[in-house]
């Protein structure tokens, strides 16, 4: 262990690197500058200069859903603070584990309205798992321990690091130790998991005739898709994944539905309505997958696994509650159906995997829709993503943005690998796409990594090609361009007469091929349904360069399924004049 | 029906934000709140009164016991407990109801005014407050309730 002497900064970069940090995002201010400076002097820890802050807890957020490992973020006091607030807060609401450290003024002057002064405490108290006001240089090192714990352990999440600027001192120095272990007394997130309901839970699974596997965000955060592929397959029960759980289990395998909830698949939908057993996993029952909780799969029993006993029962009634990861419940559960002789309904699972299959059959998404050629003289934005699809073999990482298109690459991409689907599903941060791609292609230089946006979301972080220039990440831009902010305007489509308030650009946007060139990059422009695939093909190719690639598409299209709000799931909008209801 | 929550939270600058933070942020009520440091100087002891159905506690409780800086959460009302509160009224010394108090609950007087400490259970101090509504008191202040269970259970981490 190096006990020599450091400064408070000094002791920070160390400590990030004891931590096993290899970079961190970031942009300098003057509260900042001591930290910077001691970046300067040494080589562990790698420094991306973005071009905004919320680029950079945005790409420190790509970074960690993609690895696994807590993505770093460094800003300054006051607007540095701010303008991590947006990354904060959506790293927050997906849960991703990420450590953002910001400058504040001196200790002597907090309080008093300074330069660049904001409390950044109490700005991010509702977005953060958890905070740390630095009390002193020498408690550096400690809380940098507790900081990366907190953010990586139980229901994982954002930590934030706020460091006086007196306490990054370069003339006051003092002995350096790193803590070995954390030790805190409130802080005990569950390990191994509350497994005295597995029994349980497994009587339930061995009566269901209609059961539903239902899985989100938490099986990816706690690398448990080997486990929950292995349950789904022992039993053979169908799988839905939330927007956050794409990847979980495999989405090119014949067992799984798709999507569910506000955009989900009919089968999906359809199954989690008529179910009588709903095997719940990492995943929350938020509003965009119950739509009315009051009349959500009424006929079902829930088993809920989440590490967050804060989850369990907070919207939907768990009938078995299993707190603990979902890791280790999952292989629990496993034991405990392989230590039985178990009595599933096996003629009753296959009739219900037969209705879930004419489901599919009769209004299911169309994966074919490069082969129905130009619609109306015009390119569907659900080919785009195809197209994409087809070209990259499955295999790409996919960041989106939000909107029309996020429902369009989460629907048609077949997401056959945890990690590889990476959106802001919970707050629906537009501008996520490109600076959480830059996250992945650091993280993984020779992947290929493709950002699906849109020209809104687009412009709401483009400044970061810069950034991508710099460091020569070669991103692949797919722009799915409507001339419109589509899920606004569907919705003004659906519920507001049509009427297209603020949701157009009157011919405003900018040339983005041009735009893509005079930031160093390549721009092709498609406006041809006959030149889509070959132009992917290209912009896939290009593999050390960052590819623009702005495909004009039809704006009258909207996405299907769609729930009816305030309805059961069985409730769908299936094309715009198309509906389940009466 | 209101219910009495204690919890232990780590003595440190910012920790009462964030429990008072988190009802306003989830949409709780938070209907008294009494907070001190406890004999343990590292640890201060926070009881709060809300009003909500056993869901809505049930869910309060597990979103405190979230909060890094909490140690221990506990729902009073979930079994038999004493909750008493300390309520200081003044009065004119013209209008003051020398029935309703006894001589040992005057803290101060002087000419004009007269002042007394009650404590009881809140529901005893509301009684206490309508039957002298009549005599005018000048003001009323109520700490809120604190609690203990009436069992063996303490709110200790040396449990």
């Amino acid at each position: 262990m190096d006990k020599s002497n450091k400064s408070g900064a000094e002791a920070l970069i160390h400590s990030l690197h004891l931590e096993g940090v290899e970079l961190m995002f970031g942009y300098p201010g003057g509260a900042a500058l001591h930290i910077y400076d001691a970046i300067f002097n040494q080589n562990y820890v790698d420094h991306i200069l973005v071009r905004h802050e919320q680029g950079a807890v945005h790409a420190a957020d790509g970074y960690a859903r993609a690895t696994g490992k807590p993505g770093v973020a460094l800003v300054t006091s006051g607007p540095g603070a701010t303008n991590a607030i947006t990354g904060l807060a959506t790293a927050y609401m997906d849960s991703t584990p990420i450590v953002v450290i910001s400058g504040q003024v001196k200790s002597g002057l907090i309080g008093t309205d300074s330069f660049q002064e904001t409390d950044m405490i109490g700005v991010s108290r509702p977005i953060v798992k958890h905070s740390f006001l630095v009390q002193s240089a020498e408690d550096i090192p400690e809380i940098v321990k507790k900081a990366f714990h907190i953010a990586t352990t139980g229901r994982p999440g954002p930590v934030v690091i706020d460091i006086p600027k007196d306490f990054t001192d370069p003339e006051y120095k003092f002995e350096f130790n790193y803590p070995s272990e954390v030790n805190m007394r409130s802080y005990n997130p569950p390990k191994k998991g509350d497994t005295s309901r597995i029994k349980e839970a497994v009587d339930l699974i061995e009566q269901s005739k209609k059961p539903v596997i239902y899985s989100g965000g938490g099986v990816i955060q706690n690398d448990a898709s080997e486990e929950l592929t292995a349950l789904a397959k022992l039993l053979n029960f169908p799988v839905t994944n939330t927007l956050m759980g794409l990847g979980a289990f495999p989405g090119s395998d014949p067992q799984f539905m798709g999507m569910l909830g506000m955009h989900g698949t009919y089968q999906a939908n359809m199954a989690m309505h008529n179910a009588d057993l709903i095997i719940a996993v990492g995943a929350r029952f938020d509003d965009r997958i119950t739509n009315d909780p009051k009349q959500f799969a009424l006929g079902a029993k829930k088993i809920h696994i989440d590490v967050d006993a804060a989850s369990v029962s907070k919207i939907i009634h768990a009938d078995i509650p299993i707190v603990g990861s979902a890791k280790e419940c999952l292989a629990a559960l496993i034991k405990e159906i392989n230590s039985r002789d178990l009595q599933l309904n096996n003629s009753a699972i296959e009739e219900w995997n037969q209705i879930i299959s004419d489901w599919r059959d009769n209004h299911g998404l169309n994966h074919s829709m490069l082969e129905l050629g130009p619609q109306n003289g015009k390119i569907l934005p659900q080919q785009v993503v195809q197209s994409l699809y087809k070209e990259t073999e499955g295999q790409a990482f996919i960041t989106s943005d939000v909107g029309q298109h996020q429902m369009f690459a989460a629907q048609y991409y077949h997401f056959d690998k945890p990690r590889q689907w990476i959106n802001s599903g919970g707050l629906g941060t537009m501008g996520f796409g490109l600076p959480s791609a830059m996250g992945v292609q650091l993280a993984y230089p020779d992947a290929t990594v493709a950002c699906v946006t849109g020209e809104g979301s687009i412009q709401m972080c483009i400044q970061e090609l810069s950034t991508c220039l710099q460091y020569g990440l070669p991103i692949k831009i797919i722009n799915i361009n409507n001339a419109a902010l589509g899920m606004v305007r569907q919705w003004q489509d659906m519920q507001y007469g049509g009427r297209h308030s603020s949701s157009t650009y009157e011919n405003s946007l900018p040339d983005f091929v041009a735009l893509a060139e005079s930031y160093g990059h390549i721009g092709i422009k498609v406006t041809k349904f006959e030149e889509l695939e070959s132009a992917m093909k290209e912009c896939i190719s290009l593999k050390d360069r960052l590819v623009f690639l702005d495909v004009d598409v039809d704006p009258n299209e909207h996405v299907y399924p769609m729930l009816e709000a305030g309805n059961a799931m069985d409730h769908m909008w299936l094309g715009k004049e198309e509906k389940t209801w009466k | 029906m209101k219910r009495v929550i204690a919890l232990l939270m780590e003595n440190q600058p910012g920790a009462l934000s964030r429990v008072v933070g988190l009802f306003s942020q989830r949409g709780y009520n938070i209907e008294t709140l009494v907070v001190a440091p406890t004999s343990d100087p590292t640890l201060s002891r926070l009881t709060m009164s809300t009003e909500g159905d056993e869901k809505v506690v049930e869910q309060i409780t597990k979103q405190l016991d979230k909060l890094i800086d909490v140690v221990l959460v506990t729902n009073l009302s979930d079994s038999e407990f004493v909750e008493r509160e300390l309520m200081l009224i003044k009065f004119d010394k013209d209008s003051f109801p020398k029935k309703a108090f006894e001589e040992k609950n005057i803290v101060s007087k002087s000419d004009e005014i007269v002042s007394v400490q009650v404590v009881g259970t809140s529901m005893e101090l509301d009684n206490l407050v309508s039957e002298v509504q009549n005599n005018k008191p000048i003001e009323i202040v109520r700490s809120g309730p604190l609690g203990i269970s009436s069992d063996k259970n303490t709110l200790s981490i040396e449990n």
